[in-house]
């Protein structure tokens, strides 16, 4: 499989199913795991990096999760091709920024993707679709098992598994769930469930990567504290409260069709309108109008559209997924025009 | 959760920052984020800074020449992981054990892992973590349930356990 492939197919975790699907996008499990002895990345020299990496492959070759995966070197990869990794949810944008002795291993269905050399030597991510944390759980401490048979982890007995950045160290597990909250959002109720969440020493945030501001309506939520907590008490914590601000999002909902329904039915056929017949549109634009309709698809307002389409339009309308499927380099106006073009094309009916 | 700064009051409030695509964040009382918020608008305000504030916290004196522990493994500084907040590999937890130990205590509100141990490892160490976990977890019944005299028996097994280690 080489990266080209990727442009034809979504992330499983993009799909839509999977328990409470309306309101979750996805649930992602993140593990650090460091070599023991080695220095990490950030103080590592060049050649420290490449033994790092040669040892993760090697180690990787061996395990069956990874026999279908592709493993790209940074280095290896042209600025738009790194963009597009990033817009996927596969790598940061730290990782693609130095791009020296640091790879990138992807699974099939992008349900694992594993950065080597980033903060850590390993950063294994395991997403899946819908509220799913223990099964995502399962993937991703089947994986780290298989690897830490074949390398020899950083652990201590009283600290638990030692990363480059003290916040991670334990468990070295975050555990998070990609919400889409718009009825909180247009009943103005989200600040306040935010505020409660970051009270219980949770954190929130966009759905476009780390550091980024919600837009379309997205909070991804996720377990700060991974020294103390097991890993399955961590994840029935966040599980917990993710299945309250589930129930509130339904509420809100609720209230809306019940008290609004002519507006918030307005508010969705307009998007859908816009969507639908736009020639030029801005991502940001973009973004907001296809949260409305995907609230309608939820709703069973809309009918013709299905969820996996607007999922995977999320990802599809950011710069570089414009570009790779184009196969040239645009202008910020020539993928305003593309952009359009591909919503007509996947929701145009 | 406790506060970054004061490390008295519960955390209530979590401020995420972005310098040149760089996250950080911070946990805070209302008092302290109040003070801070005063501040932030004179500086700018990383993650690493937030560590270096936090990583004086176990700085045994001034007089004490910290600067020049240094981790026999990479060679990394005290001072340089205070200015970057980053540690250089695993064997700096071992070299800087006594100012990390309550910086983990700031920062997770403990300083003892619970949870899974890599496949990897011999069968006494093994045994060794079962028993420091198990124990752990007792420990935290008992505070939880108020019996502070079995809390006390408790840590002293665990200290015994350590000392044993140590030797």
């Amino acid at each position: 499989m080489k990266l080209d492939d990727f442009i034809h197919n979504t992330g499983q975790w993009l799909k839509g199913r999977g328990a409470f699907s309306n309101i979750v996008m996805s649930s992602r499990i993140r593990l650090a795991r460091n070599l023991s002895q080695k220095p990490f990345p950030n103080k590592a020299r060049k050649k420290e990096l490449n033994d790092i990496l040669v040892a993760v492959e090697e180690a990787t070759k061996e395990i069956e999760f990874f026999k279908k995966s592709v493993f790209f070197k940074i280095n290896d990869l042209d600025n738009v091709d790194k963009q597009f990794l990033i817009e996927r949810h596969l790598m940061s944008h730290e990782h693609a920024s130095n791009p020296e002795g640091k790879a990138l291993i992807v699974s099939e269905e992008e349900v694992l993707s594993v950065m080597v050399n980033e903060e850590d030597h390993l950063r294994i991510q395991v997403m899946q679709s819908g509220f799913n944390l223990n099964e995502t759980w399962r993937i991703a401490d089947t994986i780290d098992d298989a690897l830490s048979q074949r390398l020899d982890f950083a652990y201590s007995i009283h600290w638990g598994y030692l990363t480059a950045c003290p916040t991670n160290t334990g468990t070295a597990m975050r555990g998070s769930v990609m919400l889409h909250l718009p009825a909180l959002v247009m009943t103005k109720q989200i600040n306040k469930v935010l505020a409660a969440i970051s009270k219980l020493s949770f954190a929130s945030r966009g759905f476009y990567g780390e550091g980024t501001q919600a837009s379309g309506n997205f909070y991804q939520i996720s377990n700060q504290v991974s020294l103390g907590h097991s890993e399955a008490d961590a994840l029935q914590n966040i599980g917990g409260l993710i299945r309250q601000v589930i129930e509130q999002e339904e509420q809100a909902r609720q209230a809306l069709l019940v008290q609004n329904r002519p507006m918030l039915e307005d508010k969705i056929f307009r998007s859908h309108g816009i969507l639908k017949n736009a020639l030029i549109i801005s991502s940001q634009e973009t973004v907001e109008l296809l949260s409305m309709v995907r609230l309608g698809v939820d709703l069973e307002i809309i009918k013709d559209v299905d969820r996996n389409s607007i999922n995977e339009l999320f990802i599809m309308i950011q710069p570089a997924h414009l570009q790779k499927i184009e196969g040239k380099k645009l202008s910020a106006s020539e993928r305003d025009t593309k952009r359009a073009s591909l919503i007509r094309q996947k929701i145009g009916g | 959760m406790y506060c970054d700064i004061c490390g008295n009051k519960k955390a209530t409030v979590h401020l995420t920052e972005i310098v040149d695509d760089q996250m950080s964040e911070m946990h805070l009382c209302e008092e302290c984020a109040r003070q801070k918020s005063a501040q932030m608008d004179q500086q700018q305000f990383g993650l690493a800074d937030l560590l270096a504030g936090l990583a004086d916290f176990g700085k045994p004196s001034k007089d004490e020449a910290h600067e020049t522990i240094k981790c026999s493994n990479c060679g990394m500084t005290y001072d340089e992981f205070r200015k970057f907040g980053r540690l250089g590999c695993s064997q700096c937890y071992e070299s800087f054990k006594m100012y990390l130990s309550s910086l983990l205590k700031k920062v997770h509100g403990s300083n003892h892992h619970l949870g899974k141990s890599p496949a990897k490892i011999s069968q006494a160490q093994k045994d060794k973590i079962e028993s420091f976990q198990d124990l752990k977890m007792q420990l935290q019944q008992a505070v939880q349930m108020e019996d502070f005299e079995r809390a006390a028996e408790i840590r002293d097994r665990i200290r015994d356990l350590e000392d044993k280690e140590k030797k």
